[in-house]
């Protein structure tokens, strides 16, 4: 199922959780909210659920408006951040709540339920735990049955709020890889929140990046890491350098030399220049490039990160050599980025 | 500094009293006021209710409660209860509902009106009906006029029953509601759950034991209630006389044996809320714990 958000906004007592915002996702996809806290990411999720109403826009599932549907009829899959299971219930009436409250024929009957009970338990792999309560579950086990549980009504999307979110790093990473296989094996569109952007990069088909109630930018990990469209999405998404530079016929200056990158199409006058650590190009000789005195120098995993002082401001950009590369043992590098992008002066 | 390594090998219980300051007399001294404070004005009244009724035999204890004034007495109290506590539950869980879950102007006021009646002499309380539906009363003529009788009747007792009782149940659930928020109930919608059903497989289950407690309490003051009863009943024995109203009479004309045995039924009634409120509070307590209001 396609889902489609269109121009919303919504407003808490005149307070904008979110402005504007627009979205594709296509059927089948596996796509990441991710962003800082308060960004809006659980508000867009519960409005596409339609536990919110939009302040204005609309959503349509396929070709269907639902904007106007309630939650029942959306028939959307819902994981909460805490579980929000029912305590009083036992796990295979909590997967078979769904079934339970269908009416008429639509309703399957007791052991119908209890079989795809247990069949959903195994496709979440804790077989046997039928009986048990949530409160005798591990914390991993409970996300599981939070899923299991949204999936059994055969939703036409399935939303995860911050699915990993309450869990220890090791049961994190495992139940990443075991959302991506459970995905791949059924095919439900499905969007999940996260804050963790090595989660979001590494499981998403896409990642939605947000910030401040607007999406930022929209794309493959590729997208994202390489060519970042903000300075937003250069500072949140890893590392990345950002200097004070001009631009003077058609050509970036630092402070009054040329640094050899062609700017041909830029408005002249102040602008910021960001680029990732690992996107440069080491030099020689310095005819057009940014050079530095070393001020520090650290060996992180394979590689070598450098701190450099550049220009009279004595500017900090960071830098990362190959760990043997000769440069790490001079007192000053020369250097060009390879991937970069120019953004108006803050 | 305490040394932790000398601390470390002395007997768990020595290092517990350790840190009580009061000496084992002292304690004992203290144990004992409360113990006598209780046995006097509680235990000790209880003995003697129980004894004054059966003080001529089983026999006139038996006599003085299957008479006819005594039955209509204990019949209208039932009565009254068994309108007034299902309003209150059904009062209790709107209002706590409405409180707990919802954002509305007003709420603060609603919260606060709950708590009214503990704050009101239920003496006042009752004189406010008699102000309303009294022959001098604001809606007097009216009622008069279209023959409904509410004053010194039924209704009235009931009404004035059902203003004392009201926060029992809200007081009870407000803050257990509160402290469960919206989670489960959006999560059943989620499933294609209808508000019916929600409230039925989820909401309730999740308050149950509250509701109980509350509902005990509720019952418990609406069977014993005397004050605003008093007020509005007008005291016409075998009509409009609950128990307490029937104690007090019968114990205004010297019938102990009378007096003591309906209230040795009022007392029992106490006492088994007692256990059952301990029960809930033994099984139930970390649920209920949220809720000690008052
Ligand atoms: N029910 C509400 N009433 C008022 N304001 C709200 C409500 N829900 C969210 N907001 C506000 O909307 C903004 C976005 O909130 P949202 O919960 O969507 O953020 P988020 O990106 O999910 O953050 P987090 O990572 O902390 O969960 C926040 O500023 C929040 O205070
Ligand atoms: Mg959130």
């Amino acid at each position: 199922m396609e889902v489609r958000v269109a121009n919303v906004r919504k407003e808490f007592e005149r307070f904008p959780a979110l402005h504007d915002v627009s979205l594709d996702i296509k059927s089948g996809e596996l796509i990441a909210l991710l962003g800082p806290s308060g960004s809006g990411k659980t508000t867009l999720l519960r409005l596409i659920a339609g536990l919110e109403r939009p302040t204005r826009g609309k959503i349509f599932f396929g070709d269907e408006d639902a904007s106007q549907k309630s939650i029942q009829e959306r028939n959307v899959g819902f994981v909460f951040q805490h579980y929000a299971l029912f305590r009083h219930m036992t796990v295979a009436d909590n997967i078979g709540f769904g079934l339970k409250v269908r009416h008429g024929p639509s309703r399957p009957p007791a052991q119908e339920i209890r079989r795809r009970a247990s069949e959903l338990l195994d496709l979440v792999q804790l077989s046997g735990l039928e009986k048990r309560y949530p409160a005798q579950l591990s914390g991993g086990q409970r996300q599981r049955v939070a899923l299991a549980r949204a999936m059994a009504i055969e939703p036409k999307v399935l939303l995860l709020d911050e699915p990993f979110g309450a869990l220890d790093a090791q049961v994190r990473r495992e139940l990443r890889r075991w959302l991506r296989e459970i995905h791949d094996r059924t095919g439900h569109t499905t969007v999940f929140v996260t804050h963790d952007q090595e989660e979001a990069l590494e499981l998403a088909d896409r990642v939605v990046v947000m910030s401040q109630g607007r999406i930022e930018q929209v794309g493959t990990a590729d997208d994202i890491y390489d060519t970042p469209n903000s300075p937003f999405v250069y500072g949140f998404i890893g590392e990345s350098n950002a200097l004070p530079v001009k631009v003077e016929n058609g050509e970036i200056w630092l402070a009054d030399r040329p640094i050899g990158l062609a700017a041909p199409h830029a408005p002249e006058g102040d602008a910021t220049l960001y680029f990732r650590p690992h996107d440069v190009e080491l030099l020689d000789g310095c005819s057009g490039c940014i050079a530095g005195t070393v001020a520090a120098s650290r060996r992180v995993a394979g590689t070598r990160r450098v701190e450099l002082e550049i220009g009279g401001q004595r500017q900090r950009v960071e830098i990362e050599l190959p760990v043997g590369h000769p440069a790490a043992q001079k007192s000053r590098v020369a250097f060009r980025p390879g991937r970069w992008k120019l953004f108006p002066a803050a | 500094m305490a040394d932790p390594e000398i601390k470390s090998y002395e007997p768990y219980h020595e290092s517990r009293s350790a840190a009580v300051t009061e000496s084992r007399p002292a304690q004992a001294v203290l144990m004992a006021i409360a113990f006598a404070f209780l046995g006097i004005f509680l235990l000790l009244p209880l003995i003697i209710v129980f004894h004054e009724a059966l003080a001529k035999g089983i026999g006139a204890y038996t006599q003085a409660l299957v008479e006819p004034d005594a039955r209509s007495a204990i019949h209208l109290t039932l009565l009254v209860a068994a309108i007034s506590v299902p309003l209150n539950v059904v009062f209790g869980i709107s209002a706590a509902w409405a409180i707990a879950k919802f954002e509305f102007k007003g709420k603060a006021f609603l919260t606060t009106l709950i708590d009214l009646p503990f704050s009101v002499s239920p003496v006042i309380s009752g004189l406010v009906y008699v102000l309303l539906f009294g022959a001098q009363g604001l809606l007097g003529g009216w009622l008069k006029m279209h023959g409904i009788q509410i004053l010194f009747a039924v209704p009235g007792i009931v009404l004035a029953t059902v203003f004392v009782t009201f926060p029992f149940v809200a007081r009870e659930l407000i803050p257990l509601m509160q402290e469960q928020g919206n989670g489960d109930e959006e999560a059943a919608l989620s499933l294609g759950a209808n508000g019916w059903q929600t409230f039925w497989y989820v909401t309730l289950p999740n308050i149950k034991w509250g509701l109980l407690y509350g509902v005990l309490l509720c019952n418990a003051r609406a069977m014993g209630e005397f004050g605003a009863v008093s007020v509005v009943s007008g005291h016409i024995r075998g009509l409009t006389n609950t128990m307490p109203l029937h104690v007090e009479i019968l114990y205004n004309e010297y019938n102990a044996v009378g007096a003591f045995a309906v209230a040795s039924l009022l007392a029992g009634l106490a006492l088994v809320t007692l256990v059952l409120k301990t029960l809930l509070e033994m099984r139930y307590g970390a649920e209920l714990a949220a809720t000690r209001g008052h």
